[in-house]
């Protein structure tokens, strides 16, 4: 294009004023975007939280004080059982290991538990709502529901259990487990808005202007599913974290020495209540990391319900 | 006939909405649209009108292709448009656009208006420049250049209107589907939109099906005026003669029940003719003429034999007995209260 935006377009601007216009209307979005989101201070404490533990689990290696502690095997039974001090924030467990470090190198697993999990299940979930959703009423519809209320009838954590305990129990087939179980969920949720939004006028206007129903699904459907995708992915990696976590505290998941958060739980309850921090400071990590993607959660609800007027 | 652009011959569209009977199910049917004529010539106004439920919007969609007819066609310039099954080619979408009634609904709020011009610009112009052209049409319904990247909740009712019809012109269409363009917004707006539909009418040669229930508008923008009531059409006339001399009884009704100011308009209007009743469900459609229910003229005919279409003038008809046998009988009005003598 030339630099000069051609004058029979009736308007006299350049290219650079474009893009400027571009970015001043992001600025604006994203400014009151913010706006709406900061007004809840709750939800900012949930980012934050999240925010940190994320920070601190990519990088604990460098900010953890016995990072050996955690990612070889390794033993000081001189040191076994130690409470809370300096030294030792957390105290030590019951072979020496420092519990700090264990528990933010736990953030890892959780956090690797969470996000794989989910990226397996939300593609997944949110094409074949959309596609039984657009087509409401057809074969594929009914083929696609049907299957996703079969696998809703089944307790997840019970049918992760049962799969873990069939294949070998290790993180990797726990996640399979789990990510088996929840992609339903995004079906049901994303199908409902589907059948509500192929109604809509802006649908229609595509079909008639001869739109692909890639378009259709994907451009004109599924921006305006992505608030409560968006929101549902934030309470679900507190869920699934909690799942990963119930199904490493009956040793199908992430097995010793490496330091799951709900391994290490399970491995200091033989020695409740005497020796309280072994269990209690991995517990309290998983609730704050739960309770931060919970709150952020609604504070992503109310930035899209807000965006909605 | 060669300069029609659209012909709509006989179209019937029914819905089917649910059964009756266990055994025997028979469908019942909505007849939103039962045998609808006309025919729309290069570069006028048509105007359709009818209450809610008589059809028009439906008439509206079948056009753009967003429903297949029960029967009849609709040739595009002698083409039908539903020869090819259930695709419509692109070269008909092309040429056929439509401005719907909410812009709210019609636009997608997650969507720039980039984003929403850019479509129909990807499709039928793809070898064009595309973000010129989104300037050009921007510069054509008379909005600033930085609503490219706003998103519609960021304009008013009226706005997004506008940008509606852009995306309209978009494909370069020569008939536009204007399906009740002003009636979800103020009476402030609506001038602005219909006067901008006027001038790019004159300057891009387009064609107008415009489907309204606002008889004054009508008498505005329209070359020529069809009625329509309970999916069939009663009467059809040039915007003139139409206003003037306004001949089905059911168009009288609704001409008279224009609300106005003065004295001096008051007499312009046909005699007085009281609203009787509401429109009947679809579903269960009177028999004979489906107006004698309401009709100030009823006769006996009209209970049982549906009237057909009759020419009472230079491109004027009429669906009414009253007009089928010259001379037309003499109207006698069953009941005097209904109608008051005026005149």
């Amino acid at each position: 294009m030339a630099q000069q935006t051609a004058e029979w377009t009736g308007f006299n601007i350049t290219e650079q004023e474009l893009r400027r216009m571009r970015w001043q209307t992001r600025r604006e979005n994203l400014g009151r975007s913010w706006y709406k989101f900061s007004r809840n201070p709750l939800s900012v404490v949930g980012g934050a939280t999240v925010l940190i533990i994320i920070l601190a689990a990519i990088f604990a290696p460098y900010i953890t004080p016995y990072p050996d502690h955690a990612t070889r095997p390794f033993t000081d039974f001189a040191n076994a059982s130690q409470p809370p001090s300096l030294e030792h924030w957390f105290g030590t467990d019951e072979i020496g290991r420092d519990i700090f470090s264990r528990t933010v190198f736990g953030f890892r697993f959780s956090l690797t538990m969470g996000v794989v999990v989910l990226s397996m299940v939300v593609p997944v979930g949110v094409i074949l709502g959309l596609i039984a959703g657009y087509f409401q009423g057809s074969r594929i519809d009914t083929i696609i529901m049907r299957i996703t209320d079969i696998f809703l009838a089944v307790p997840p954590l019970i049918l992760a259990l049962a799969i873990a305990s069939v294949l070998e129990p290790n993180l990797f087939n726990s996640m399979v487990a789990v990510s088996l179980m929840w992609w339903p969920w995004y079906t049901r949720l994303v199908y409902g808005q589907a059948t509500a939004l192929r109604n809509e006028f802006f649908v229609s206007s595509a079909e008639v202007t001869g739109a692909s129903t890639a378009h259709i699904l994907f451009r004109e459907i599924l921006p305006n599913t992505l608030s409560p995708i968006f929101t549902k992915i934030s309470l679900d990696m507190g869920w699934v974290i909690i799942i990963g976590a119930s199904l490493s505290f009956v040793g199908l998941g992430v097995q010793p020495p490496k330091p799951g958060l709900g391994t290490m739980v399970a491995s200091g309850a033989k020695y409740l209540p005497d020796q309280w921090w072994i269990s209690l400071f991995p517990a309290l990590a998983i609730v704050v990391l739960v309770l931060g993607f919970n709150l952020l959660g609604d504070g992503l609800r109310d930035l899209f319900a807000a965006e909605e007027i | 006939m060669s300069n029609d652009i659209l012909t709509v011959e006989n179209l019937k569209k029914h819905f089917v909405i649910g059964y009756t009977g266990l055994i025997h199910r028979e469908p019942i049917t909505v007849k939103a649209v039962d045998g609808v004529s006309f025919s729309i010539r290069e570069g006028e106004t048509f105007g359709l009108v009818g209450e809610s439920g008589s059809g028009k919007s439906t008439v509206a969609y079948i056009t753009v292709g967003m429903y297949r007819p029960t029967s009849g066609t609709i040739y595009l310039r002698g083409e039908d448009l539903f020869a090819q099954g259930d695709e419509r080619p692109l070269r008909f979408k092309k040429e056929i656009q439509i401005v719907y009634q909410d812009p709210g609904s019609s636009l997608n709020p997650r969507r720039t208006i980039k984003d929403i011009l850019d479509l129909p610009l990807r499709i039928h112009q793809p070898h064009k420049n595309r973000t010129l052209e989104i300037l050009r049409l921007l510069n054509e319904v008379e909005l600033p250049p930085d609503y490219m990247h706003k998103y519609p909740r960021q304009l008013s009712g009226g706005e997004k209107q506008i940008i509606a019809i852009a995306r309209a012109l978009a494909s370069d269409p020569s008939l536009i589907v204007l399906d009740e363009p002003t009636s979800a917004l103020d009476v402030s707006v609506q001038g602005k939109v219909i006067n901008l539909l006027i001038r790019l009418q004159q300057e891009l040669n387009l064609s107008y099906l415009f489907i309204t229930h606002d008889l004054s508008l009508m008498r505005n923008v329209a070359t020529r005026v069809a009625i329509m009531y309970l999916g069939k059409i009663c009467e059809v006339a040039d915007a003139a003669e139409f206003f003037q001399n306004p001949q089905h009884p059911y168009t009288q009704m609704l001409l008279s029940s224009i609300p106005v100011l003065s004295e001096e308009e008051e007499k312009l209007k046909p005699s007085k003719i009281h609203s009787i009743g509401e429109i009947p469900s679809p579903v269960n459609v009177p028999p004979g003429c489906s107006f004698h229910q309401r009709c100030p003229y009823v006769m006996d005919v009209c209970k049982v034999v549906d009237p057909v279409m009759v020419e009472t003038g230079p491109g004027h008809t009429v669906r009414c007995h009253l007009f089928e046998q010259p001379p037309a009988p003499a109207a006698v009005p069953e009941t005097s209260s209904t109608v008051e003598a005026a005149t």
